[in-house]
């Protein structure tokens, strides 16, 4: 590996130690700072304002006033530390602001000191600090080292996610022209072109022909790849990588592959090209609405009965707990599903109804393990029951392989680690940081490969899927090691002949 | 002295009640525009209210993070609670039959509650990570509590001072009716630190008393799927027709 860092030595996954303060270890791990083409198209200053100190001030004044969860957060820590060695990007770098509450304070210690009135008096007593530039620098590093994987939540006694307030500092930052370059970048590249990757619809259009020609020759079906056709029963809304990057489109075979055999119309559509909101990352109310009208609009003008999203984290997060508060009421759709819903439920329900049947042995010789993705673990649900994120999943890809394990009961279901890559992290100028975030997911894959024949490790999110891909290497895995939940349907699903 | 106690006390019961009413109004005021119960979360509304009983009572989450810290938080928390149980008893005539009941146990809560707080001071000068994120108001939030856990507890093991006047002075100040308070060094400081601790309640760390109640994240069903859920000011931005 070209790198001018080290990737971390894997230790043991019972023990897990925690590291060393290494202050200062992350400093440097910069995210770029958007342009001002990147800001201004999404209704931000371009640079940043000569008196960013008072707008920053008044916009945090504002958010206090808009969401009671960066008010009671702001107030209720205790400096307890329960939360100090749960973060990943904590584990694997040991630098002190990767702390959830060190992190959290970059942004309290502002707080006391412009809107409480012992950090005003008393700023020393409380850590109440004056919002100077380099304050304001350590707030752009270490909010964009936050994955908003919301591990550190689980663990506070006070139910504080450091999610919240990481959102609230860049919806800050960019209201003052400090922009990350990778989120907003994309965000417009969501409003220009319709989708995180920039793929327009001709291409896409292309690409699925391409498809359903090499799925033509492989299974002599002629299994669809449709896009906006109207009075389909099912609109399906994926993350765009799922177009084209491995193993991503792997799932999406398999997302057609279950349509086909269970007889349900769907199709995508070519304004709702993209399940993933950025909006979310930035924190930024307004953009995650504009982002997830285009769906509300696509259903509307294709005069779907039902939204399914495929597997993505932070777009199901979205897509289940905010969509119906940002776009919804959903009145015009079929009441007898829920809206959303996500693949894996449509896919466990068929599977279990017999509505698809599975061949195991398709999958001869894989042993998968699987990763919870944070934002469906910690932030979201499917099915109808607590706790249904953890085993819908597992259920279907139990029933496409002949043995699955599962990973350290410590990393897995709520406790989940991050795969390092999530929150708007997903770029390259970030690789020290992803490498190192990802450690503790990899002590435990390393633990299940080693001792229990893992082979491979099954995401259901597009940025894990593209994160693992990266980061695999690093740790001596082969990037194929990370597979989408679909790619088993896929393999194990029997097509025709389906009476 | 006497004088002086009774204008700090009214003065501190002001300040507490006041600053902690107006946290808790704007706390209540403030929209929690989206639903981010940190899942798996109860799908009822009744089942978080559950939740929330739980972290308040058992520390749910603190358990899963840390054993050592939840058995000092507990040993702190039940430890106060049972002492302030046992003080119910000088400001209330006739004493309810519970307060006396438990009386003998508030000896036993205010070792626990000192226990507690040593060990949790401990924690913070030995384990560097938490070193690095307390502050000057985390130790001496530390040292007010066992300040007044202290000097009471000397008054109850080593000098007692004069009980019956002291709860003559309380009863007093309730009804507006000052009565001479002892004088007793420990009495003092004991009635000085906690009337401070009155006084910094709503504008410390503290606040994680009501914030517990308000936190979205442990108070929310996660339902949004059922039901549509809508901040006025999130609902004003819909009407703005975009």
């Amino acid at each position: 590996m070209a790198a001018d860092f080290e990737t971390p030595v894997l230790g043991d996954v019972e023990e897990r130690p925690t590291p060393a303060l290494a202050c200062g270890a992350m400093a440097g791990s910069k995210s770029y700072v958007a342009a001002p083409a990147h800001n201004e198209a999404l209704g931000f200053p371009g640079e940043l304002v000569p008196d960013w100190q008072d707008k920053a001030i008044a916009r945090m004044g504002e958010l206090l006033g808009k969401y009671r969860s960066l008010q009671v957060f702001m107030d209720s820590c205790v400096k307890c530390g329960a939360c100090t060695d749960k973060c990943h990007y904590f584990l694997g770098t040991g630098d002190p602001k990767n702390m959830p509450v060190a992190r959290q304070d970059l942004f309290r210690s502002v707080y006391r000191r412009y809107f409480t009135p012992v950090g005003k008096m008393f700023p020393g007593l409380v850590g109440a600090k004056e919002f100077t530039r380099e304050l304001l620098d350590d707030w752009f590093n270490y909010f964009h080292q936050c994955s908003q994987c919301r591990r550190c939540s689980v663990f506070c006694p006070y139910g504080i996610d450091t999610a919240e307030i990481s959102m609230a500092a860049r919806e800050i930052m960019d209201s003052i022209g400090l922009g990350q370059k990778y989120c907003n970048e994309i965000i417009g590249k969501v409003h220009k072109i319709g989708n995180n990757l920039g793929l327009p619809g001709p291409a896409l259009i292309d690409n699925l022909e391409g498809l359903e020609e090499d799925l033509k020759d492989e299974t002599g079906q002629d299994v669809r790849f449709p896009i906006d056709e109207e009075g389909a029963e099912v609109l399906l809304v994926t993350p765009s990588a799922d177009f084209f990057a491995e193993p991503h489109v792997l799932g999406l075979i398999g997302y057609a592959k279950v349509f086909h055999a269970a007889g349900v119309s769907w199709t995508l559509s070519t304004k709702a090209t993209e399940a993933g909101n950025f909006g979310m990352f930035i924190g930024n109310y307004e953009q995650m609405r504009k982002i997830a009208m285009r769906i509300r609009e696509a259903a509307m003008e294709l005069k779907v009965k039902r939204i399914v999203f495929g597997e993505c984290g932070h777009a199901w997060r979205v897509a289940y707990s905010f969509l119906n508060t940002l776009v919804g009421p959903w009145d015009f759709l079929d009441p007898r599903y829920p809206v959303p819903q996500h693949i894996l439920e449509v896919t466990n329900d068929l599977i279990k109804r017999g509505g698809i049947r599975l061949d195991k042995s398709a999958n001869e010789g894989i042993v998968p393990t699987f990763h919870d993705s944070c934002n469906v673990a910690r932030a979201s649900r499917m099915g109808d029951f607590e706790g249904g994120q953890f085993v819908i999943p597992r259920e279907v890809v139990k029933a496409c392989v002949p043995r699955f394990v599962d990973m350290h009961p410590d990393t897995t279901h709520e406790k989940t680690f991050c795969c390092g890559g999530g929150g708007g992290l997903l770029t390259d100028e970030l690789m020290e940081i992803r490498v190192k975030g990802a450690k503790p997911r990899m002590e435990a894959l390393t633990d299940v490969v080693r001792n229990q024949g893992v082979t491979h490790m099954v995401s259901i999110c597009a940025i894990c899927k593209a994160q693992f891909t990266k980061i695999l290497p690093y740790y001596g895995f082969d990037r194929e090691v990370v597979v989408s939940a679909h790619q088993l349907v896929s393999n194990a699903i029997i097509l025709g002949n389906n009476d | 002295m006497t004088t002086v106690f009774a204008i700090l006390f009214y003065a501190a019961f002001a300040v507490l009640v006041a600053g902690l009413g107006m946290k808790i109004a704007q706390f209540a005021r403030t929209p929690a525009p989206l639903k981010i119960p940190t899942t798996p979360a109860p799908l009822t509304r009744q089942g978080a209210a559950f939740r929330v009983a739980r972290e308040v009572v058992v520390f749910e989450s603190l358990f899963k993070s840390n054993k050592p810290l939840w058995i000092f938080a507990i040993l702190f928390h039940f430890g106060l609670f049972l002492v302030l149980a046992r003080h119910l008893r000088y400001f209330q005539e006739p004493v309810w039959s519970v307060v006396a009941l438990i009386q003998p146990l508030g000896v036993y809560g205010g070792l626990a509650m000192m226990a507690g707080l040593a060990l949790l001071l401990l924690r913070r000068i030995v384990v560097a990570r938490i070193t690095y994120i307390t502050g000057p108001s985390d130790y001496l939030m530390l040292l007010l509590l066992l300040g007044i856990g202290a000097t009471g507890m000397a008054m109850k093991g080593v000098a007692h001072t004069d009980i019956v006047a002291v709860k003559a002075f309380f009863l007093g100040l309730m009804r507006f009716d000052i009565q001479p308070l002892p004088a007793d060094g420990a009495l003092y400081a004991h009635l000085f630190l906690v009337a401070v601790l009155m006084i910094v309640f709503p504008f410390s760390k503290l606040l994680h008393v009501p914030g517990v109640f308000f936190s979205p994240t442990r108070n929310q069903s996660d339902d949004p799927r059922e039901r549509r859920h809508l901040a006025p000011w999130a609902a004003k931005l819909e009407a703005g027709g975009n």
